[in-house]
């Protein structure tokens, strides 16, 4: 085990799990035709079941269950042919109907797992079920002294939880839990993987214990919406766990609330107090039952999955585990990625999609999809520097002006007047001349000292104010150094 | 099993039902009265039976994922107690 | 003014068409009687609406174009139902100002069909009563009075006691119930009435507020057992709005006119003499099984062994379902709130005046039933149970057709009486809450009357769908109750 957190009676183990809520893209909720549109009018997406209104009954949405399987094949779970929806009971303002409809003996998926890359390579994360349930509306609490208010938009829409087992022992492996599943989840378009809207909130189980004991009273961690978040939690979390143990105190079972702000957890209050849920079967609505065929089409429809992919990725781009991880966590980078490496250098473009690119958005926070950038605008630009018109560093240094131009990329280098000399002769007259003016070094270099080849270099490039190629220079300089 | 008045004040709190000590004391009478009543039932061998969820034996028909508007903001908030600002508005929730 | 009473829903539509009156005159005739009327049938009238209706059926009938199947016919609405523009309230403070925005399947399906809206009936609170005596909107009356002299007000039975009595006092031609565990048969019985429970999913639950969502099921109270086929035959629809609803074809109702009881299987259940069954119940019974023999029917007893075990299990079922079905009433998004500072005290006195006294009694006991400890004991018990008494009917529905019961196990009493215990109140749905529990069609049709002039209902119970059957031994009855 390699993450132990160090208390002042010994090291520490880790164990967590995670309940990760993942709203499925649909365009209406899971029980009603409202939409699931994000960002309208407050309380403008709200059927009568969403509200809770008198009389109200709740019909589902086959493609929610389709998504719920679809999600389920992929995480290497069994389906569930039959499964029941049972009322979850308990006041909230944003709960209207005073009980969620979720499922808790029955659940439409049973056990899966999912594998993630660790320190020490690859391990196995199980997937404990999935359930399908209504997610609740949003309360806000911070705008008024008195009150709180209510928007039930978000009430209704669907919603899967996935619980994975106590498998996680570090925050990283966390992060790389959330990861992978964010990352299957847009991979087969059943969620958007947003977490910043919410649409991807997890909560997390976490224990300590000494090495080889058993498992420690664990606390859960309320809808924590970023990975950084995650991490963040569970590294405060474990260590004021390990603190209060090591004093001697008790952990008490309980819900607690991650706060942004200071990085700290603390206990939620106003939850009802005794978690009793009297779950039941809900008496609205029949068994849901699936048959093979339908499992059978959903199978055969799934996409390739992040690790197929990125096993092929390894083989067909000959690209280095790191590089295939992180261009597959992304449907629309990996695409992105293979239009590009279609007709070109793999090592080139992943370079630049990895690197640049990444560091662009990063810079914009943005995401790739949302960017409106094109694959071609990239592919037009590393087309001129294999054709040798303009080098690999010109190229990062007009690379954000250039993505922000509607110029097309030659026109662009053209107005911005960059270009490479790849013409043999001129290249040919400048070491010459910068020869001439280094005999003595020439002389050093031939009688062994190798290293002198760079600051050649160096002295053309600066020379032709850095735009000779730098593959012909290298080429010339080493055959009229050998003469 | 008998209901004493702990349980009388955290069924009532689950129920979110306020009630006074005199109302408490007539439920403890009137719930023991009809729970044991209703303990007839432990009379019954059940062993091997599954419990009926329904009645309803037909399977269930689901609906296509499509977005249909009955509703309003205006009529959603129309019987609400308290509104502001196209949101229901309810006592401070302290988290 | 005409006279309408006693008038049945089939006479009164031949008239309408031959125009002797019109629907008007007929409408302005029921909300006469409904305005002079003491017997707090309704919590809303909705005359005005009606009135317009009436105006628009004579329109269609005097182009005689696009007729409907109850164009022009008065009925009451049971307040259970949610009407679009008219305040609904379930018998509750708790809902005394909502006005829902939309139209129960149940409802909307009459009014297509060209019924009168004349109000919302009076009910026990969130149909959970007997005796209609547990109504925010106060106790309803029954019309009927024991011969005995200078006797008090008499209950209509319950929960649907305001359209039961309505129809029994001529401020309707009929009335739309609902019945969880009785509701519609009890009051019926109560009343002299025809009431029928349809089979479970026949009548969409859309729109209709929930007291115990896998138990309620719309049907007609009616005068005659031809009024309640035309009735059901209107309320009835698969709806895709409720996912419990049936799809199973509907047949022409009427057609229990040309059902022949010669050589069918009448089912008596032992075990329905219960203790205190009344003894004028127990001769009004017999008189009923010699009528179906005389008429050729054949009489075999059958076993429902359960029987006793049915009515603990729905007082653990019903509040069970309704301590959920009843927690979206918390003052947030509509009807009655107490205002207060804090959230909590906001709930629990919102929820401590809005509800009476039975309701709140009802929720404890369900939430009690299936909070952590006691689920087991009591709810997973209670589906289990109605699992054997469900089977008990499947297994003596193999050896008869229908099966004939008493409706009630009394006749209708005094207001005031059987307060102070509730399980004697729940008593009187010891008849009518089997069927209930399996799901099973049920119609209440009076066959006699005690020595203090009082009707006395019978029920027969049939199969699931076979609301023919029930229909045409309820006919039988009907036409030959002349008898006593």
């Amino acid at each position: 085990m390699s993450y132990l957190i160090d208390g002042k009676t010994g090291k520490w183990e880790l164990v967590m799990g995670l309940e990760v809520h993942a709203q499925i893209k649909s365009n209406s909720k899971l029980f009603s035709k409202a939409s699931t549109f994000w960002g309208g009018k407050p309380n403008s997406q709200v059927e009568l079941v969403d509200s809770g209104m008198p009389g109200a009954l709740p019909v589902i949405n086959e493609y929610c269950v389709d998504q719920a399987i679809k999600t389920g094949l992929s995480l290497n779970a069994k389906i569930n042919k039959k499964s029941i929806f049972d009322r979850k009971n308990y006041f909230y303002p944003d709960l209207p109907q005073g009980y969620q409809i979720s499922q808790f003996e029955h659940p439409i998926v049973g056990n899966g797992f999912l594998v993630i890359e660790t320190e020490d390579g690859q391990k196995r994360i199980g997937i404990t079920r999935i359930h399908l349930e209504q997610d609740a509306g949003k309360s806000i609490h911070d705008q008024d002294n008195q009150n709180s208010f209510i928007d039930l938009n978000r009430s209704g829409c669907a919603l899967m939880e996935i619980v994975s087992e106590p498998d996680l022992n570090s925050p990283q492996e966390a992060a790389q839990y959330v990861k992978k599943l964010r990352a299957i989840l847009r991979c087969i378009g059943s969620c958007d993987g947003n977490m910043e809207r919410g649409n991807l909130r997890a909560d997390v189980n976490v224990s300590v214990r000494k090495p080889g004991q058993k498992l420690g009273t664990r606390c859960e961690i309320k809808n924590v919406n970023s990975i950084k978040f995650i991490q963040q939690a569970i590294e405060y979390e474990s260590r004021r766990q390990v603190e209060l143990i090591e004093n001697g105190q008790n952990i008490s079972q309980e819900t607690r609330l991650f706060d942004p702000n200071n990085g700290e957890t603390r206990t939620m209050r106003g939850k009802e107090e005794s978690h009793d849920y009297r779950y039941f079967p809900d008496p609205d609505l029949p068994p849901l039952v699936v048959n093979d065929d339908r499992i059978e089409k959903i199978k055969n429809e799934l996409p390739e999955l992040p690790d197929e992919k990125k096993k092929r990725f390894k083989e067909q781009y000959k690209l280095k585990d790191y590089d295939a991880e992180i261009l597959v966590e992304d449907q629309f980078v990996s695409s992105f990625f293979e239009e590009l490496a279609e007709k070109r250098d793999s090592k080139i473009v992943v370079s630049w999609v990895t690197v640049e690119l990444f560091s662009y958005l990063k810079k914009k926070d943005a995401q790739l999809q949302d960017s409106k950038i094109k694959s071609k605008k990239i592919g037009d630009l590393l087309d001129l520097i294999i054709n040798g018109s303009i080098s690999n560093r010109q190229a990062k240094e007009i690379f954000e002006e250039y993505i922000e131009t509607d110029l097309e990329a030659s026109d662009f280098i053209k107005k911005k007047g960059v270009k490479q000399v790849s013409d043999k002769s001129e290249i040919e007259a400048l070491i010459k001349s910068v020869l001439q003016k280094n005999v003595e070094m020439v002389n050093d270099y031939k009688k062994g000292k190798d290293k002198l080849f760079g600051f050649f270099v160096g002295q053309v490039m600066k020379e032709s104010k850095g735009k000779a190629n730098p593959q012909l220079v290298n080429q010339v300089l080493k055959d009229l150094l050998s003469k | 099993m008998s209901i004493d008045n702990k349980t009388v004040r955290k069924v009532s709190k689950l129920a979110k039902i306020r009630i006074n000590e005199q109302e408490e004391k007539k439920l403890i009478e009137e719930l023991n009265n009809i729970l044991g009543w209703v303990d007839e039932l432990k009379k019954v061998d059940t062993e091997k039976i599954e419990p009926m969820l329904s009645v309803f034996n037909e399977s269930m028909v689901m609906r296509r994922d499509e977005v249909f508007s009955e509703t309003s903001d205006e009529l959603v908030l129309k019987n609400a107690p308290e509104s502001k600002s196209g949101f229901f508005v309810v006592p401070k929730v302290v988290e | 003014m005409t006279d309408f009473k006693n008038l049945d829903i089939s006479t009164a539509k031949e008239c309408l068409l031959k125009k002797e009156f019109s629907s008007l005159e007929l409408t302005e005739f029921f909300i006469d009687r409904i305005k002079k009327s003491n017997l707090n049938c309704f919590i809303t009238n909705t005359f005005e609406n009606a009135i317009e209706m009436a105006k628009e059926s004579d329109k269609k009938i005097s182009r005689n174009r696009e007729i409907r199947d109850l164009e022009g016919i008065p009925i009451g609405m049971k307040d259970l139902f949610c009407t679009k523009g008219v305040r609904t309230t379930a018998g509750s403070k708790i809902l005394e100002n909502f006005v829902p925005f939309y139209e129960s399947t149940v409802s909307n399906n009459l009014i297509s069909d060209g019924a009168v809206i004349l109000g919302k009936t009076n009910m026990d609170e969130f149909a959970m009563g007997s005796a209609n005596t547990t109504s925010f909107f106060g106790n309803v009356i029954n019309p009927l009075k024991s011969s005995e002299e200078n006797t008090k007000d008499l209950v209509p039975g319950g929960s649907s006691g305001g359209s039961a009595s309505s129809v029994a006092a001529n401020l309707c031609m009929a009335a739309t119930g609902s019945d969880t565990g009785g509701s519609i048969r009890q009051p019926a019985s109560f009343c002299g009435l025809v009431g029928l429970k349809p089979t479970y999913g026949r009548c969409s639950r859309f729109g209709m507020i929930a007291f115990a969502s896998s138990l309620d099921q719309a049907g007609p109270i009616t005068k005659t057992v031809k009024d309640a086929a035309l009735m059901l035959q209107s309320m009835s629809s698969y709806d895709e709005k409720d996912s419990t609803s049936s799809r199973k074809p509907i047949p022409q109702y009427l057609d229990f006119l040309n059902f022949d009881i010669r050589g069918k299987k009448i089912g008596l259940p032992t075990e329905y003499k219960v203790e205190g069954l009344n003894s004028d119940i127990v001769k009004v019974w017999d008189d009923t099984i010699n009528l179906f023999k005389k008429n050729g029917a054949e009489i075999v007893n059958i076993s429902l062994p359960h029987t006793s075990f049915a009515l603990p299990t729905y007082y653990i079922i019903a509040p069970a379902e309704a301590s959920a079905n009843l927690a979206r009433y918390d003052g947030v998004k509509y009807g009655f709130r107490e205002n207060s500072d804090d959230l909590e005290d906001m709930y629990e006195l919102t929820r401590a005046k809005g509800f009476g006294d039975e309701v709140k009694r009802r929720l404890m006991i369900g939430t009690y039933v299936l909070s952590a400890g006691y689920y087991d004991a009591y709810y997973l018990k209670a589906l289990k149970v109605r699992q054997l008494i469900s089977d008990d009917f499947k297994s003596a529905f193999e050896k008869c057709d229908v099966i004939l019961t008493p409706t009630t196990p009394n006749v209708a009493f005094p207001i005031g009486e059987k307060q102070n215990d509730p399980i004697e109140m729940y008593l009187n749905d010891v008849l009518t809450v089997p069927a209930s529990l399996a799901g099973l069609p049920a119609i209440s049709v009076t066959a006699g009357k005690n020595s203090n002039n009082l009707p006395i209902g019978m029920q027969v119970i049939g199969r699931p769908f076979d609301e023919i059957s029930i229909l045409a031994a309820g006919k039988l009855i009907e036409e030959y109750r002349s008898f006593l």
